[in-house]
């Protein structure tokens, strides 16, 4: 049984440095201890300036993704016991920009999930005196998988797709729009066809797979990602044998 | 990528990696991606092969003849073995995929992944009886 455990962290301080360098920081081991816990110590004990993101450390928020000897991670979900004897890199999520230490900038990410309405449309809102909008069990199961994301951008550090072409609406943003066109009480599927359909939607997936492996909410976006192509070319070919039926 | 603000002392400059021409390389599943990728050369490779031997039938015995010749080179023997490995692993990776983008619901329960890849090794192995017998049998 070893009593410690070397962190490499990486570290970016704009101010100081053009680019990242490994930072080690011998911590505690302790088997019940994920990689935050360490992250936490180090930050407590050994070095205050350390920045990185995490809130809920119970893999709800998704907050604390960061690449973890290089494979996305989740660190308040893995465990240091893994990676005995050490030493285990920790470095900001792959294919964003590091805006400092282990944070990186999000606003492409937020910008995309807000592009697919990931929300319910109505053609027309019914008054609220009618009650709710009713769901079948199997209704809900069609897409409650999809529903599951916590938008922790583990998929995009995954996808190479994304690293090499951030114009990729990528897995997260995708797999909950097709979340939303699967549900039941959902009429926007058209309105979110036109971004979805395009190059950069779902076409430039080349599925690889790489973010339903590495989701830690075994969400599927490769899945669902597929599943909308098919739907898509098929309603590409009805369209084509019977262009008078709708659109 | 929205890049609107400038580097100032209260506005980090940001670091971004370059993805490196090797990414693919530097992990297993990512090279094993870019091997499928690849493998489509060689199924189209098969295509071409079977429309230049149509071409060959319909020109006539010894066009044909010229083709087996060519087929019977180590050049080509080799080329096609390599063709044949990159192909089988394109069809089973392919069929291996499906259950993926078409999960099938009866009675509300998903079925499990094996039940839809099934028929497509199903039908293959039939086609391929059916083209042999042609072959061979016919």
């Amino acid at each position: 049984m070893i009593d410690t455990i070397t962190l490499e962290v990486a570290r970016y301080r704009p101010e100081q440095e053009t680019e990242p360098t490994f930072e080690r920081f011998e911590v505690p081991f302790n088997k019940d201890w994920v990689v935050l816990d360490a992250l936490n110590y180090i930050k407590d004990r050994l070095d205050g300036s350390l920045s990185y993101r995490w809130s809920c450390r119970m893999g709800v928020c998704g907050s604390c993704g960061m690449m973890v000897n290089g494979e996305p991670k989740l660190t308040c979900a893995t465990f240091l016991s893994k990676y005995v004897p050490g030493p285990i890199r920790v470095e900001p999520l792959r294919y964003f920009p590091v805006v400092r230490d282990l944070a990186v900038e999000m606003t492409d990410f937020m910008d995309k999930l807000k592009s697919v309405k990931p929300w319910i449309i109505r053609q027309e809102e019914r008054p609220l005196s009618e009650g709710e909008y009713l769901q079948t069990p199997v209704q809900l199961d069609n897409y409650k998988q999809f529903s599951m994301c916590i938008n922790c951008m583990i998929c995009y550090a995954a996808c190479p797709v994304y690293g090499l072409d951030h114009h990729f609406i990528g897995p997260a943003a995708l797999a909950l729009a097709q979340r939303y066109n699967m549900d039941s009480r959902d009429q926007g599927t058209d309105e979110r066809l036109d971004l979805l359909s395009q190059h950069e939607g779902i076409w430039g997936c080349t599925f690889v797979g790489e973010c339903t492996k590495a989701c830690p909410k075994n969400v599927d976006p490769a899945g669902a990602i597929q599943q909308y192509k098919l739907k898509a070319a098929t309603e590409w070919f009805k369209s084509f044998l019977m262009p008078w039926g709708r659109k | 990528m929205k890049e609107t603000h400038n580097y100032t002392l209260y506005h980090p400059k940001w670091y971004r990696e370059r993805v490196s021409t090797y990414w693919w390389a530097r992990q297993w599943s990512y090279f094993r991606f870019i091997l499928r990728e690849l493998s489509s050369i060689f199924v189209a490779y098969f295509v071409v092969l079977i429309l230049f031997l149509l071409h060959a039938l319909s020109q006539g015995p010894e066009s044909y003849a010229a083709i087996q010749e060519w087929l019977r080179t180590p050049f080509a023997i080799t080329l096609n073995f390599i063709s044949l490995l990159f192909t089988l692993f394109h069809t089973i990776t392919w069929f291996n995929l499906t259950p993926r983008a078409m999960p099938v619901r009866i009675g509300g329960k998903r079925l499990p992944d094996w039940m839809i890849a099934a028929p497509n090794y199903v039908a293959w192995v039939v086609i391929s009886a059916i083209v042999a017998w042609f072959v061979i049998g016919g």
